[in-house]
């Protein structure tokens, strides 16, 4: 059973597909999964995926957490095989030319894993090493990254003594060490506060000026709305939509949402009128293009007696709607 | 290498960890020069004056072949079990490794090669200790160093097994109690496996490496080379080989899920 979330406005017809014919298809694909699986045992954490990422591009993957987005970066940085399913980087195959891919890839992984060994500087040169970049080189590139990550002050401290936002900061630098063509953050900035987020943010957008091409996970729609050219959002393994953020906005949850008090009576006036909505938690969620109507409408012909809310819609709604709202662990 | 993807990387994890080493080299140095010191002072000297010889051989004399095994044996093992755990699994080091070109194998082959050079490194430090203790022969002695590799990367292989297999760091002090205390001490170390039950005798030389490492290095550095230790250099060989695919294959099942 498929529930259709679109916004009931037919006559407002978008395109139906993020693909441009001739714009996307000209460029060089840089990660092509096709039915790409992954299971632990029995558990299927990602089940049957497609998606094309495309030089160039910021590609997103939303999704609650158990989504599957962290098995899906660990596929496609060649760290963990898949069970079916093809996956080409660059278009080679990940179990075949692993070396080849990882030698032009950056990671920044969910979980810091930064040497604990080494000084902030000393550890850079050294994860040049493992790419065979000369040392000079390294130094050079070392000493451009600390600047562009604002750690200059920070070269000689011990990776412990730094702050989680620092430590991301680091992790960022280290993951460009190599100049890679493709940069791939699972929660870059999961449990940062809201200063050390819009740091990562300013460079990653600086990174996608650039050209770069960038694959990035999170469940801050913010995030996704703000550096993504494209996103999947994701849920049980399976990609649910697939689009521009502000496209995916349109078509799941309009330009408007109304919201009000949930009453027996509101929503059969609201049924009558044969207006679509959401009830959850004591209220009602309308999905329209004319909050105006909409409100009037809940005011003047279903007698409201509460509040009437009326706010843009954001790429949030559209997650909540698709994903549903319930918690994960 | 062995079928296994291992290129000259291994060096790339063997100078990390050579790296972070020196940083601390002086710590590092001092128990190599302390240890054989107090064992020759206590054992050579204390227990030594009740015994005249073991056949034929003074009592620091015989020993001090022992304190080079065990030395190797547990800056191997233990370099490969608490200290490899640490960075596998609390400081994540071979998760950031192998997301560059790195392989696992390599990375698991280059913590091995490194253990084998936490044992060289002992040794050598030890060796003008024992010397000026006149305790070994020269030039002989010298043929224990490529050995002492050989029985390093054993030892390492051993340890990295254990830490494959171990679901928690305190789990690591089950074969540190059960398996190198007895070795270190039924190993023809510090008194002849020949006192022993036939029984045990036999089980010690079927199973404790540590048994042949010591003699070798006791064929060495009494200027006693025969071909009696063949057995014991093919008994060395095959074991290493054997504990270095397993190990690598181990630590590959644990990290590539
Ligand atoms: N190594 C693993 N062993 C067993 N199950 C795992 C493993 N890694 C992830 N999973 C499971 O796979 C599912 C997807 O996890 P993950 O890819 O980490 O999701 P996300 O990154 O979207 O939060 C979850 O149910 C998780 O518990
Ligand atoms: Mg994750």
């Amino acid at each position: 059973m498929e529930a259709d979330f679109r916004v009931a406005h037919p006559e407002k017809a978008h395109a139906p597909d993020h693909k441009e014919p001739g714009s996307e298809s000209a460029r060089e694909m840089v990660v092509e999964a096709t039915n790409l699986e992954k299971r632990f045992g029995t558990l299927v954490a990602v089940d049957g995926i497609s998606f094309r990422v495309y030089e160039g591009e910021a590609f997103g993957f939303l999704g609650p957490n158990g989504a599957g987005k962290t098995s899906t970066m660990r596929m496609i940085q060649c760290v963990s095989p898949r069970t079916s399913g093809e996956l080409r980087v660059f278009g080679m195959d990940t179990q075949e030319h692993p070396r080849e891919i990882k030698q032009t890839m950056g990671v920044v992984p969910q979980e810091n894993n930064l040497d604990p060994d080494f000084p902030v500087r000393e550890g850079l040169i050294q994860f040049a090493r493992y790419f065979d970049i000369p040392h000079a080189d390294a130094v050079k590139r070392a000493d451009e990254l600390l600047s562009l990550m604002a750690l200059e002050e920070k070269k000689n401290t011990t990776v412990e003594k730094l702050s989680g936002g620092m430590k991301r900061r680091l992790i960022l630098a280290r993951a460009l060490m190599n100049r890679p063509r493709l940069l791939i953050l699972d929660e870059p900035t999961t449990g940062l506060d809201p200063q050390a987020r819009h740091l990562i943010w300013e460079g990653l957008r600086d990174l996608v000026s650039q050209g770069n091409t960038i694959l990035l996970t999170t469940h801050y729609m913010e995030e996704a709305a703000h550096l993504c050219d494209r996103i999947v959002i994701m849920d049980h393994g399976k990609i649910l939509v697939e689009g521009k953020p502000q496209d995916l906005v349109k078509r799941y949850a309009g330009d408007y949402i109304v919201e009000a008090d949930s009453t027996q009576e509101v929503q059969e006036c609201l049924k009558r009128h044969d207006i679509i909505f959401d009830a959850y938690e004591g209220r009602v969620q309308i999905f329209t293009q004319d909050p105006k109507e909409v409100t009037r409408l809940l005011l003047d012909e279903c007698s409201m007696g509460g509040e009437v809310a009326a706010r843009p819609a954001s790429l949030e709604d559209v997650f909540l709607r698709l994903t549903g709202r319930t918690l994960r662990e | 290498m062995l079928g296994l993807p291992i290129s000259y990387r291994v060096w790339k994890v063997w100078r990390r960890n050579m790296v972070t080493f020196m940083r601390t080299w002086k710590v590092n140095f001092i128990p190599p020069f302390l240890e054989p010191v107090l064992y020759l002072l206590a054992l050579g000297l204390g227990v030594g004056s009740f015994i005249s010889d073991i056949q034929g051989v003074s009592y620091p004399r015989y020993i001090a072949p022992a304190l080079i095994s065990i030395a190797v044996m547990n800056a191997a093992f233990f370099e490969c079990t608490y200290a490899s755990y640490v960075r596998m699994y609390y400081a994540k080091t071979f998760d950031a490794m192998i997301a560059t070109p790195l392989s696992i194998e390599e990375v698991i082959a280059g913590e091995l090669l490194w253990g084998a050079t936490r044992g060289l490194i002992y040794a050598v430090l030890m060796f003008p200790v024992l010397l000026a203790f006149g305790v070994i022969d020269l030039p002989s002695s010298f043929l224990i160093f490529p050995f002492v590799i050989l029985a390093g990367l054993l030892f390492a292989g051993l340890g990295m097994c254990f830490t494959a297999i171990s679901p928690g760091i305190d789990a690591l002090n089950y074969p540190s109690f059960l398996l190198i205390t007895p070795m270190f001490l039924f190993s023809g170390t510090f008194f002849p496996l020949n006192l022993l039950p036939p029984f045990i005798q036999i089980i010690a030389l079927a199973l404790l490496p540590l048994a042949h490492v010591v003699i070798v290095f006791r064929s060495f550095t009494l200027d006693m080379i025969s071909l009696s230790i063949l057995p014991s250099l093919v008994w060395l060989a095959s074991a290493t080989l054997i504990l270095f695919i397993v190990s690598i294959r181990l630590m590959k099942r644990r990290l590539i899920v």
